[in-house]
């Protein structure tokens, strides 16, 4: 789960990272309110949204006057904003970040990850702030720090230390960062993180160190524990078939093609996918239906297929295990009755009770297409979506 | 022989009286595996499936000298579960929760390491289908009927993946010693080095498939163990070709975020290394079957 930059950066200065002074706003009049708030005579206004490279996009607005930051707030506001890692379509600005603007001495980068090959906490460091860290990486891979965090004891002061000396610190500045990095990594442990990325951590002209841009991510499955993190979640930055699956206790991820997958498991997923390509064909989601496929889910399964309307195929694929084919069938069959299906739909069962589940899906009657196999599955439905392009096009 | 488990291993669930434990128990047992009891806090003295509950893992093996142990408690739970197993002595603990938070798991495999090798528990998953060995036993939720014993090792991160593998060698009569599901999490309790190290010493097994998932350094560190330190015949998959960077497909540990998560990457490495990579997903049966028929032969001992 992500959250905004605001929020992540009031979470942070409860752990004692300093940040710039501001607050946010959801209207032109609430921006210029905290600008006053504020005091002094820059500020800079900037988009909320789920995405990182929003100066690139124009998402991040110096101001020199109220007059300005009211023009910035309503420039932004109520628009979609465009990133290279946002894609096409964008993300929508309800809110705006305003901050004091801060004279610029050095930039630099601080990020925490849980590093997969290590298992471990790893806090890295760079010197250079400002750039995306795939970018440094290879860039100047030699320059990258790095200090694993021993998990019995957690990250020690003498770690931050290294960090802080090895970014060529001042020792004036050095308290002051250690700071800064021992209150992420408190942080990033309490409150169930994934990633803190400071980028940039900034001195300023007078030899203050603040985060200046933090982006946070945490991890779903730790939520539970976390009602505090958990109720940031910002809906109106997720495509909204995905939150709509979520509610259903389904996994959906939208994709570019027009084959529509119904699949238990996200590994058989993941290949059902891979042998529509292999066919010739796109996917057009990934979509888990997990264990206990349900009448009720299954039906909440195609509702959500359909809606994305590049559909012209659908391949329900499942492989039995706890679940048993009959049930599925069933499930298949009273969903397709429920839910108008207006594109050829294959079955492919495999596993308990199949000969039952196939007997169901033959008797019901319906135009179901039904596979023994997955690559039979596969080719059936992508000569299925090729057939239903051309009655189409001769329509 | 098998790998981590037979007919013989003395097994626990934890979770014992609750749905899951009933019904995933009443399977394991159906299928032949030496299920001696289970643990449910605040139960213990109770019978449950005609066999002993106890109120903590330590009473039940002292109770019933029980070796492995099946976690089947909500995710919460679930690294204290797993960490009480260990602190018992259970040898091997196997765990299908799925959701568990990444930085618990981190924690409990820091617990495991303060154990001299000698006892250290072994911990499977979680989010996993468990461990079979087909015709012997199993620690785990899949369906037993599609598994056929016999003389190739099994290792997947995804549970309905490997169904599928077993399901397409058994349609070609090929059998499996035994098959382990890792996990779809960022982190796990073992690796699939951990399970190829087991293949390769097992004298029953001849060859090993090994499927994997985009996100991850496991693929890659598993291609170069299969180059340094295996005499025996690998074939790999990866599923996840068309995934897109940074979406998370279902399981917390698939997703693309750095070089060599993706499925093309990580096929590449393992072709580089030496394993023999699966054209596609409706292939993994007959690729095994075409690597078993180069092999020399060889006389097999197989207990029916």
């Amino acid at each position: 789960m992500d959250i905004h930059e605001y929020q992540a950066k009031e979470l942070l200065s409860g752990f004692g990272v300093r940040v710039p002074k501001g607050g946010v706003a959801y209207s032109a009049d609430q921006a210029v309110y905290r600008a006053t708030e504020i005091g002094g005579s820059r500020w800079v206004v900037k988009a909320q949204i789920h995405s990182g490279a929003r100066g690139k996009a124009g998402g991040i607005k110096p101001c020199a006057s109220e007059v300005d930051v009211r023009q910035a707030a309503k420039q932004l506001l109520g628009t979609t904003l465009a990133t290279i890692q946002t894609g096409p379509d964008g993300l929508p600005v309800h809110r705006v970040l305003v901050e004091e603007a801060l004279p610029i001495a050095r930039e630099l980068y601080i990020g925490l990850v849980l590093d997969r090959g290590r298992e471990r906490i790893v806090v890295v460091a760079h010197p250079h702030g400002g750039m995306e860290i795939e970018e440094i990486a290879q860039r100047e891979p030699e320059a990258i720090l790095r200090e694993v965090v021993e998990p019995a004891v957690g990250m020690q002061a003498f770690q931050a230390r290294e960090l802080a000396f090895g970014l060529g610190l001042a020792p004036s500045q050095v308290n002051q960062a250690v700071a800064v990095i021992l209150g992420a990594y408190r942080a990033f442990r309490e409150l169930d993180a994934t990633m803190v990325e400071i980028n940039p951590l900034v001195v300023t002209g007078d030899a203050q160190v603040l985060a200046l841009d933090v982006k946070m991510s945490f991890d779903d499955n730790a939520m539970f524990r976390r009602p505090n993190v958990a109720e940031l979640r910002d809906h109106a930055q997720e495509d909204p078939r995905e939150a709509e699956a979520a509610e259903h206790g389904l996994n959906y991820v939208a994709l570019d093609g027009d084959i529509g997958c119904i699949i238990n498991g996200a590994g058989l997923a993941m290949a059902t996918m891979d042998m529509i390509k292999h066919a010739g064909g796109e996917p057009a989601n990934f979509l888990d239906i997990g264990g206990g496929a349900s009448p009720e889910r299954v039906a909440a399964a195609f509702r959500l297929v359909l809606s994305d309307k590049k559909v012209r195929a659908i391949l329900v694929n499942v492989f039995a295990g706890i679940n048993r084919c009959d049930w599925v069938a069933t499930g298949v069959v009273q969903a397709v009755r429920a839910v108008r299906v207006p594109v050829p739909l294959v079955v492919r069962l495999a596993g308990t009770n199949v000969e039952e589940g196939r007997r169901i899906l033959q008797e019901s009657g319906l135009p179901i297409i039904t596979a023994d196999t997955l690559a039979d599955a596969a080719q059936r439905v992508v000569a299925a979506r090729q057939a239903g392009r051309r009655s189409e096009g001769s329509a | 022989m098998s790998i981590l488990l037979d007919e013989r291993s003395a097994v626990i669930v934890q979770g014992f009286t609750g749905d899951k434990g009933t019904f995933h128990a009443k399977q394991m047992i159906a299928y032949g595996t030496n299920v001696v009891g289970g643990v449910t806090p605040g139960k213990g003295g109770a019978r449950h499936l005609e066999r002993p509950v106890f109120n903590t893992v330590k009473e039940a093996v002292a109770a019933t000298d029980a070796v492995a142990s099946l976690v089947l408690v909500p995710a919460p739970f679930c690294a204290d579960a797993v960490m009480e197993a260990a602190d018992a002595g259970i040898r091997l603990v196997v765990t299908i929760t799925d959701g568990v938070p990444a930085q618990d798991m981190m924690r409990v495999k820091r617990y495991l390491w303060r154990y001299a090798k000698e006892r250290r528990t072994r911990l499977i998953g979680p989010n996993c289908a468990g461990v079979i060995s087909p015709g012997r036993a199993m620690l785990g939720i899949m369906p037993g009927h599609i598994y056929t014993r016999g003389a190739v090792g099994v290792v997947t991160r995804s549970g309905t993946l490997g169904y599928e593998a077993a399901a397409q060698m058994q349609a070609l009569g090929i059998g499996i010693t035994t098959s382990v599901g890792i996990g779809g999490d960022p982190i796990n309790g073992s690796s699939f080095v951990d399970m190829l190290a087991l293949f390769e010493e097992d004298p029953e097994t001849e060859a090993v498939m090994m499927i994997g998932e985009i996100g991850g350094p496991q693929e890659a560190d598993a291609a170069r163990f299969v180059k340094e330190h295996m005499t025996k015949p690998v074939i790999g998959y990866v599923a996840g070709l068309t995934a897109p960077k940074g979406r998370r497909m279902g399981h917390a540990g698939a997703i693309i975020s750095a070089f060599g998560d993706t499925a093309a990457e990580k096929a590449e490495i393992m072709r580089s290394a030496g394993l023999i990579v699966a054209p596609s997903p409706a292939e993994l049966g007959s690729t095994v079957a075409q690597v078993l028929a180069r092999m020399p032969p060889r006389l097999v001992m197989v207990a029916r």
